[in-house]
């Protein structure tokens, strides 16, 4: 288990005061100063060298994105935050930016001065209002007392605005996220241009996770090697965990990344609701990614390549268990509906495709549905996959073929019993 | 895609109020000159603030207030689900997570109570105008689950029960604290947390207790950089 010592989010449950005196307490805006004066380069090497990978959900290094931002461009830079936290399962940033804000705040200003980027925005999804408030008031103290700001004790002038949208989840994909911030529908863009190419405003931009960018200053301060010493190669660091559904108690906790699954549910979450051999399934990652039956999860590790091999991936490290109790078929029947309910609408594989996929997935769950039935909803989501703008095509599908590829033979049994009572009631 | 519509009954006029004029300013001078249609969404949602809900003058003058064509602003209404397109209860709108990690923990309970105490069917007024209900997306509350959100905050860990006790909070006007209905704190653990007991985090220790050990690794760096500086020109000669 990771040491106290070693997590980063010290106020992570608000137990403390979450104001500047109280983050600088725990060693917040402790001598930023001095790795703001070891330069840009200094500072996205040793991002790259940490091994940092993405918390928002694709795990892409973060060091290496950072290097994509042009050196020399006549434009201003921009970094984007994503606080659009609405992947279900996800709720790790309302917890950085309601109790340990200044963790973001201090983030955005090194991550921003080593892209060399003086303006940061912050996308924080609508219904986070509460959320909203306390990293409105940590960036106003960070204005008042001049670590942010023109003419700041960083000698980088830095402006912070926090921003939000007005509920659409598909705002936390990059290019709508900048849609939405130059005040439009959130509908992704084409790439290329990439972003950092042509981003906010025409201008090179990065966008970032709350995560990744909140875990920066300490991974500065305790070094690379330190952040690549926890969890495995190519899965290093601490992580956000968010534990929900059926165990005993749900939380949020921060830990060494490739934990076990098992360890993880019961040493925070008081384990799987009747016990271990009570579990069914877990969706490993928010609801996009698919779910991993109860005898993968035996040995499970939670990092992104144990993941991946199982064709599941991490993703925000938001852990929805399901026991035995559960209508397995429902359950997705509500997935399929929450991506049917937030499709952009732009492109028509995905704009048909979910609302299919949802209608098929009511008429499994209610067995009325023709054993025909299954391979035509797989097939849906084959026409969907890979023929979408953005990638909400491939979070709206994979948790419905994942479903498919570990729970066909409840489908079929559901179906097998309605057209039993069927033929009850024909021969009575 | 969720298809929705303007409210057919509505009102002739909307004006920001003074103070929400000057908010407004303030907030369209953060954005780049000549960037102030990003001030969108925020200026819309202090109208719905003001007016409970969002009504076709109130897209027309902040479409005016920004320049703005009215077809942008309505689409910018029509498009992000939490503008309330028609008007909701007078004393609270609840609205209810649904998505699967509620639903697992018991959301459609809550949502049996709405439908039972406040009207069949979401989006529409209770009989004495004082309450409306709909079922949201996930509200990012899921360790926290089931959830319903009310204007700006969430209550937490719900049961029929206690979701019961929060609606007739409403009604008397003293709602119960928001946040979790099970008594803990946040997203902690019940019964209490598993992590961040070490005392050593809060006394103040950790302020340059990182200096040395950076110090250290200056030093090894720079030393590494010399013998590399040493070595090359004598594997060119």
């Amino acid at each position: 288990m990771l040491a106290d010592k070693d997590r980063i989010f010290t106020n992570i449950y608000g137990f403390h005061d979450w104001r500047l005196a109280g983050a600088r307490k725990r060693g917040l805006w402790d001598d930023t100063k001095r790795l703001i004066d070891k330069g840009h380069d200094w500072i996205i090497n040793e991002i790259k060298a940490s091994g940092l990978r993405g918390r928002g959900g694709a795990g892409f290094p973060t060091g290496l994105k950072w290097s994509f931002m042009p050196k020399n461009d006549s434009r201003p830079s921009y970094l984007v935050v994503n606080a659009d936290e609405s992947e279900p399962g996800s709720c790790k940033d309302r917890e950085i930016m309601r109790h340990d804000p200044h963790h973001l705040v201090e983030g955005c200003l090194i991550a921003s001065y080593a892209m060399r980027a003086h303006t940061c925005f912050i996308y924080v999804r609508g219904e986070f209002i509460r959320e909203r408030e306390h990293l409105e008031a940590a960036v106003k103290e960070a204005y008042d007392a001049k670590l942010i700001g023109k003419n700041n004790i960083h000698g980088w002038d830095f402006d912070l605005v926090v921003h939000h949208g007005a509920g659409a989840y598909i705002c936390g994909e990059e290019t709508a996220l900048l849609e939405s911030l130059e005040g439009k529908k959130g509908q992704p863009r084409l790439k290329p241009p990439f972003p950092a190419n042509s981003g906010l405003y025409g201008a090179p931009t990065t966008v970032n996770n709350v995560e990744s960018i909140a875990v920066v200053p300490t991974i500065l301060r305790r070094g690379s090697a330190w952040f690549s010493g926890i969890g495995r190669p190519n899965n290093t660091g601490t992580k956000l965990f968010q534990i929900s559904g059926h165990v005993n108690k749900p939380c949020v906790v921060e830990e060494a990344m490739s934990i076990p699954l098992r360890e993880l549910l019961e040493k925070h979450a008081g384990g799987v609701r009747g016990g271990w051999d009570n579990l069914l399934a877990v969706i490993p990652g928010g609801s996009s990614m698919p779910c991993i039956a109860a005898t993968d999860c035996q040995e499970l590790l939670m990092d992104f390549d144990s993941m991946s091999a199982l064709k599941s991936g991490l993703g925000t490290a938001a852990v929805i268990v399901m026991d035995k109790s559960t209508d397995i078929i429902k359950a997705f029947s509500r997935i399929a509906y929450f991506y049917k309910h937030e499709s952009c609408g732009q492109c028509t594989p995905c704009r048909e495709g979910v609302a299919w996929i949802w209608r098929l997935m009511e008429r499994m769950a209610r067995g009325e549905a023709e054993k025909s039935e299954i391979d035509l909803l797989f097939s849906v989501t084959k026409q969907v996959e890979g023929h979408t703008i953005c990638a909400f095509g491939e979070g709206a599908v994979w948790p419905i073929q994942g479903f498919l590829r570990n729970f066909r033979p409840a489908i079929e049994q559901r179906i097998d019993e309605r057209i039993a009572a069927e033929a009850r009631q024909a021969a009575e | 895609m969720a298809v929705r519509r303007l409210h057919p009954d509505q009102p002739a006029s909307f004006a920001f109020t003074p103070e929400n004029l000057a908010w407004a300013k303030a907030r369209i001078a953060q954005y780049p000159e000549g960037k102030q249609a990003s001030a969108v969404i925020p200026l819309l949602w202090r109208a719905q603030e003001q007016e409970g809900w969002t009504t076709e003058p109130a897209i027309r003058a902040v479409a005016d207030t920004l320049g703005m064509a009215y077809i942008r602003v309505y689409e910018i209404a029509t498009f992000y689900t939490m503008y309330q397109l028609s008007p909701v209860g007078k004393k609270a709108h609840f609205q209810v997570c649904g998505t699967t990690p509620c639903m697992l923990r018991g959301a459609e309970g809550i949502i049996e109570v709405c439908r039972a105490r406040i009207h069949h069917d979401p989006h529409h007024l209770s009989a004495d105008g004082a309450f409306s209900w709909e079922e949201v997306e996930c509200i990012g509350a899921c360790a926290n689950a089931p959830v319903v959100q009310i204007l700006k905050d969430v209550w937490e860990d719900l049961t029929p029960e206690s979701f019961a006790k929060v609606l007739d909070g409403f009604a008397a006007g003293k709602p119960p604290a928001p946040g979790s209905q099970a008594g803990r704190t946040a997203s902690s653990p019940v019964g209490g947390a598993t992590t961040l007991t070490d005392a050593k985090l809060y006394d103040g220790t950790a302020v340059g207790g990182w200096q040395k050990s950076f110090a250290d690794r200056e030093k090894a760096a720079a030393e590494a950089a010399a013998k590399a500086a040493a070595a090359a020109p004598a594997a060119k000669s």
